[in-house]
Order: structure tokens, then sequence, then C-alpha cells
């Protein structure tokens, strides 16, 4: 019996192209696909038809816009040497303007590129956002994606858009490039006494851990009966079958509770929604409403308290002398 | 048979990497310096540990030299600083300099070189060049100014510094490690020509920076924090905002600094701060208050001591902008967490530890003692 498997194997589903059903505005939609060996590798062999529409064309334009103001940038920092560009690239950056500009508008090289790059790079994202909206209700399909995808562009916005306004800073921001905008994150958790002690960004780790292990029993459960018909999930949700039994039997049976082949998709689909939308309430939070998560958590008790093996010295600014944290229990 | 290969394949390439696992175990070693489970340790990586061990190892002490004999004030001319040492105090610290500062050299790097009729510098049989001893005492090379200046500030370290100094104290060595000039300094960076221009300023930072561990942090952090006492303090000490308005971006030159300290000393954060809050003193390590006292002390040299040496120093000792060479934490440190790993050189050379008052000009023809000196020393 043929097996149909992918992800480096060489068995391929090769048949007439899946039009899909008809629909109505075929405006901008590539007629048909095509099989495509090395996307085979991995899913689909069929590559197409790709619907791209105004919202697409648009989309594409602004993020262009946006990718080459913020390249042509880093470009001109190693002073435009194609060498030092492909050397530094890693550490090259746009960076937001200034704190001392406040919310004004700063000259060009002053932080103004970065405002002018991350207007075209949110309008990118919010036009891509419709898109997918317009396009699961054109096949008739529910949101879920478009909803999904705006928990991230919260967290995004949250990060480059609302928080500095809150603050009265766009030097708040982030900054556009690799390393700089992971050492902009370590220095904002410096900076606002350690997001460890953020309740958010705990809730917002506790959901990006589970997604990946909620994503990985799934993923397991469903290869693990896919010889039993399993991969018929969706099927199985409302006609049980004997893949479904099994599969719900071994969660019963090692861990006491199932979740069913529909709830678990839900399950996955608010953990996922919920890590950027619990981070970006984190990220809000910082700096507004806390300014020193370490202290926040001393102040409502909840950092707990540990026996040092050395007495601190007092601040030699000046000169208090601070008394150790008295001795708990480890 | 391809099976089979493929399946041995697969187990030589899982010895390799469980080998490459334990090396990776095995390269570096962690001391628990606080509470267990909290990250409270010093990383050392063992193979690095050899080379710490060499690169800071103390030279033989000359031996000592008496008390006794005719000041050096009253021996030699132009005696400035050193005038109340015997004479064989004086050559010996004279030597033991030469020995920590120009090796290779020898005298001649300071004092001026013994020249023949037509004005051409004079060479030994060996190729070296000879001091003049007729004018040892001369301030014709600026070398000899400078280390003068040099000693002065020697002096002040160790009598002013004992915050961070204890009693371990400085000598020239614990910065020029045989070099005339020590190994570790910086120099102001040249200014961003894109900053001037349309497109691409980075803000002072986003390059590789190598005095910051190789991050893209702000790469002048030594000019703010180690010359002008720029606010390093970037945390609010409460809990609510509305007290500090310090941003993320002071943030980020806190921390390229913090990084330059933890790199040139060879430590990792938690040396001196607990990392639960970088900020609170009440749950930091002692260390961190010795630190504190020894960014003021880079301040101190590079303020009164290193910088006033601009109108001395020739052009091709200064940096791309014209500033003289500047000390920053790994200039003594050397990637060790004390320089020389805690060996003090000082107790070897006690005339070291602080300035004394210079004896008064030699009265003409009178009493061959001379009586200490009323006037207060030029030093600082």
């Amino acid at each position: 019996m043929a097996q149909y498997q992918n992800i480096f194997t060489q068995i391929q589903v090769r048949g007439p192209i899946d039009l899909g059903p008809p629909i109505e505005g075929q405006a901008f939609r590539t007629r048909s696909g095509r099989l495509v060996r090395l996307v085979g590798w991995f899913g689909s062999a069929q590559f197409g038809p790709i619907y791209l529409g105004r919202l697409g064309v648009a989309s594409l334009l602004f993020g262009f816009l946006s990718f080459e103001i913020i390249g042509l940038n880093m470009f001109a920092s190693v002073r435009w040497s194609p060498i030092q560009f492909v050397r530094q690239l890693p550490w090259l950056a746009l960076e937001p303007p200034p704190p001392s500009y406040g919310l004004r508008l700063p000259p060009l090289n002053q932080g103004g590129w970065w405002l002018l790059a991350g207007f075209f790079l949110t309008a990118s994202i919010l036009l891509w956002w419709l898109r997918t909206y317009r396009r699961a209700k054109a096949l008739g399909m529910g949101t879920h994606v478009s909803w999904a995808f705006a928990s991230a562009i919260f967290l995004y916005l949250s990060l480059g858009f609302i928080r500095p306004i809150l603050m009265g800073s766009w030097g708040e921001a982030v900054p556009f490039g690799i390393f700089p905008h992971l050492d902009w994150t370590a220095a904002f958790s410096i900076r606002y006494g350690n997001l460890f002690y953020n309740p958010f960004h705990a809730l917002s780790i506790a959901f990006l851990y589970g997604s990946s292990l909620l994503f990985a029993m799934h993923g397991a459960t469903v290869l693990a009966v896919s010889h039993l018909g399993g991969e018929r999930e969706v099927s199985q949700i409302v006609d049980r079958g004997t893949a479904e039994e099994r599969a719900s039997l071994f969660w019963r049976w090692t861990m006491g509770f199932n979740a069913t082949f529909e709830s678990i998709h839900r399950w996955a689909w608010w953990f996922a929604v919920l890590t950027t939308l619990t981070g970006g309430i984190g990220i809000l939070l910082t700096g507004t409403a806390v300014d020193n998560w370490y202290l926040w958590a001393v102040k409502h008790r909840f950092a707990p308290e540990y026996v040092q093996p050395y007495v601190s010295p007092p601040d030699p600014a000046t000169g208090a002398s601070t008394a150790n944290p008295p001795e708990a229990k480890p | 048979m391809r099976a089979q290969l493929v399946k041995l394949g697969g187990v030589v390439v899982g010895i390799l990497l469980m080998l490459a696992f334990l090396n990776a175990f095995g390269s570096t070693s962690a001391v628990q310096t606080g509470f267990r489970g909290v990250g409270m340790e010093q990383v050392e990586f063992n193979t690095r540990l050899a080379a710490r061990l060499a690169a800071n190892t103390v030279p033989d002490p000359i031996p000592a030299a008496g008390q006794e004999g005719e000041l050096s004030a009253y021996a030699y001319k132009n005696v400035q600083v050193l005038g109340h040492l015997s004479t064989g105090e004086f050559t010996r610290l004279m030597a033991a300099i030469t020995t920590w500062v120009s090796p290779d050299v020898g005298c001649v790097y300071c004092h001026a070189p013994q020249r023949d009729e037509k004005g051409n510098i004079m060479r030994d049989e060996d190729g070296y060049v000879i001091a003049d001893p007729e004018k040892m005492s001369s301030d014709e090379t600026y070398q000899k100014r400078v280390a003068r200046r040099m000693i002065q500030m020697n002096l002040h370290l160790n009598q002013d510094w004992q915050t961070h100094l204890k009693q371990t104290g400085v000598t020239c060595y614990t910065c020029h490690r045989g070099q005339p000039v020590p190994g570790n300094i910086w120099f102001d960076p040249v200014p961003d020509p894109q900053a001037a221009t349309l497109v691409g300023d980075s803000a002072g930072q986003n390059h590789p920076n190598l005095a910051a561990g190789v991050t893209s942090l702000p790469v002048d952090s030594f000019r703010p924090f180690l010359v002008n006492d720029e606010n390093i303090r970037i945390l609010s000490t409460v809990a609510l905002p509305g007290t500090d308005r310090q941003s993320i971006k002071q943030a980020e030159w806190t921390y390229s600094l913090m990084m330059h300290i933890s790199s040139s000393l060879g430590v990792n954060c938690t040396y001196c701060h607990n990392s639960r809050s970088f900020g609170v003193w009440d749950a930091s390590p002692p260390p961190r208050a010795v630190a504190w006292y020894g960014i003021r002390l880079v301040r101190d040299i590079n303020k009164n001591y290193l910088e006033p040496l601009a109108g001395t120093l020739p052009e091709n000792r200064l940096g791309p902008t014209g500033d003289v060479p500047k000390a920053h934490c790994g200039t003594c440190h050397a990637g060790a967490f004390k320089p020389l790993l805690g060996v003090s050189m000082l107790k070897d050379y006690p005339v070291l530890a602080k300035a004394e008052p210079q004896p008064p000009p030699k009265p003409p023809e009178q009493g061959s003692a001379p009586t200490p000196a009323p006037e207060p020393a030029p030093a600082k």
C-alpha cells in the first residue's frame, strides 16, 4: 500500500492541478499551479495558484519601501562598502530617534528614516492582515488565522508604536537590526528592573513554551495514529474512528485526560494567540505602570528572598548602609 | 547494504556529537558564589586559565637597597619627585622601572642619548643606544617628562586610592608589563562621517564593538563614563514611574561600559551584581563597591594625569582625533579579576607607596646632614 508522507521522503502525490472551488473575484490570481519536486519534499507538491490582489500588491510595495529604507541606511552606515556590509550585517541597524526628540519629528538621519520605515512596515503588515481576512472570507472560511495574526501585530505595535507614544518618546522603540534589537531587548529589561518579575512576561513565556509543547504533543499523536486514519482528524471530530479512540485512550492512560480532535486545535490556537497578547500587555505596562519590576515584586512580596553568603556593601555614592535581606528558608 | 551504511554513518555522527558535547562540558568550569540555582557563579574557560596565569606572572624583585647614603636630591641634578630617596634606593627604582617599562631600549628610552662631535647618536658594541652620563638630568626627551608625571600618578594612586587598590597597590608594571606604552589603552573613536549626511547615521552604536564583548552596543562608553562623570545608573530606585527619566538608550551606554568591565576583568556580571537586580546594593556581592571606586580612579587618571599630557606627547603617540592615549579598566586588569592575580609588587618597592616632601635645596657649604623639608611635595 502506498504511503503518503513528506518532509524528505521520495513519495509525492502527483496528479491534475487542484484549482480549488470556484470563488468570486479572481483578480490578480495566477491561472494555474504547477508541481514542484522541491516543494513536495516539505508539503503539497503543488505550487500556486497565488492570489495577489490589490491589497497584496500594496502590502508588498510598502514592505519593499520599508526594506529598502532599512537596508540602504545600513549600507550607508558602512560608507557603502559591500564587503563591510556583508561582514557587519548582523550588527548594523536603523536606530529610532534620540529620546531628546520626544514624539516630535526628527531630522531624517536622526531617526526620521526609522519613523518612515516603521510607517511603511506597519502599513504593509496591516494591509497583509486585511488580505488574510478578505481571502478567508472569499473562501467561506472562518477568520481564525487573521485574528491570530492580529495578536502578533498587537505585540509589534505595542513595542514600536503604542508604548513609545505612552512614554512620550520614539526613542523608547526598537531599532531595526539583528543584534541591535537583541541588545535593545536586554537593555529594556535592565532599564526597567528585570522583566523576569513582570507577570505578563511570565504568562507570555508560559504560553510560548506551552505552544511548542502542545504542537509537539498534537503532531506526535496524529502521526502515531495516521496508519489508522488519524490524519483525517477533521472528519474524526464528528465521526470518531479507531484512530481517535486509541489516541484519546493513550492520553487518558498516561495523564488521565484527553483533549478531543477538535479542542486540541482550540488549545493550540489560544496558546499561540495568548503568547503575543500577554506579551504585548507586559510591554505596555513597562515604564508606564511599573518602572522597576524587581522592586515592584519586592513590594508585592512575590520576589523570593535568598540567603547570601556575602555581606553586601553600602552604596559608595550615598554611603547609606543597607542591611542584607533577612534570612529566608531555601 | 545502503541502509547499513546509513546506519553506520548515523552511529559515527552520534559518537562525534557526543564527544563534542563532552568537550564542551569540559571546557568551562563554574564556581558557585551565591544561593544555589540562581546563577550566582563565576564561569571560567579552562583553556584560557594557563594563558592568563602566564600573562600575569610578576617579575622577580631587585634586591633591596640600603637607606644610608646621600639623598638623591643632592647627589643628582633635577630630581623633583624622588629626591628624598637615598642614591641606593633611587638607582634601584630606576633599574626596576627600566625592566618594567623599557626592557628592550633601556635607560635611553627616557634619558638623553650620548652623541658624538657630529651630533650622531652613539651605540655600544651590541648596537644599543647609550645614555649620556652627563645628561641624565636633562628633560629633553618627552619620555622623561611623561615618566616623571607617571611616577607622581603612581604615588598618588597608592596613597589616595586604597578604596580600590587596598594594600596591594600598583607599580609601573601593573599597566606597562614590559612595554613603553601599555597594551590596553583607548583613544576617542573617529566621528561617524555619515552623521553629517542624509543617511546612515549609526547613532554611536550598531557596529561590532570589541571593547564591549563584540556586541552592537554604543562604541564610545569610555569618554562619557571614564573621563567625564556621566550618570551610569539607569534603574529607578522605586517600583512605580514618575521619578526616573532615564531611557533605554541610556541603558545601552551603561550596558556597554559594563560589558567592557566584564571582559577587562575576565568575569561575568555576577562577580559584582546579583543579576536579579543589577541596581540594588543590598543584594550585590562586595566587589561591586570596589569597582565603583575603580571607575572613579580611572576618571582621576584620565582627567588629571593623562589628558594634561596633550602638550607633552608627540603626534605619533596621539589617537586619530589627536587625543592622548587613555586608561580603562583593562589597562591594569588585562583580563584578570585582580591585576597580576592579586600579587602585590608594592611590598617590594615601598618607596612607591606615597609621595614624600622633597628635601630643601642644599645650603651652600654648610652642615653635611640635610634637614627634613618643610615644603609640601610638588605631586598632585
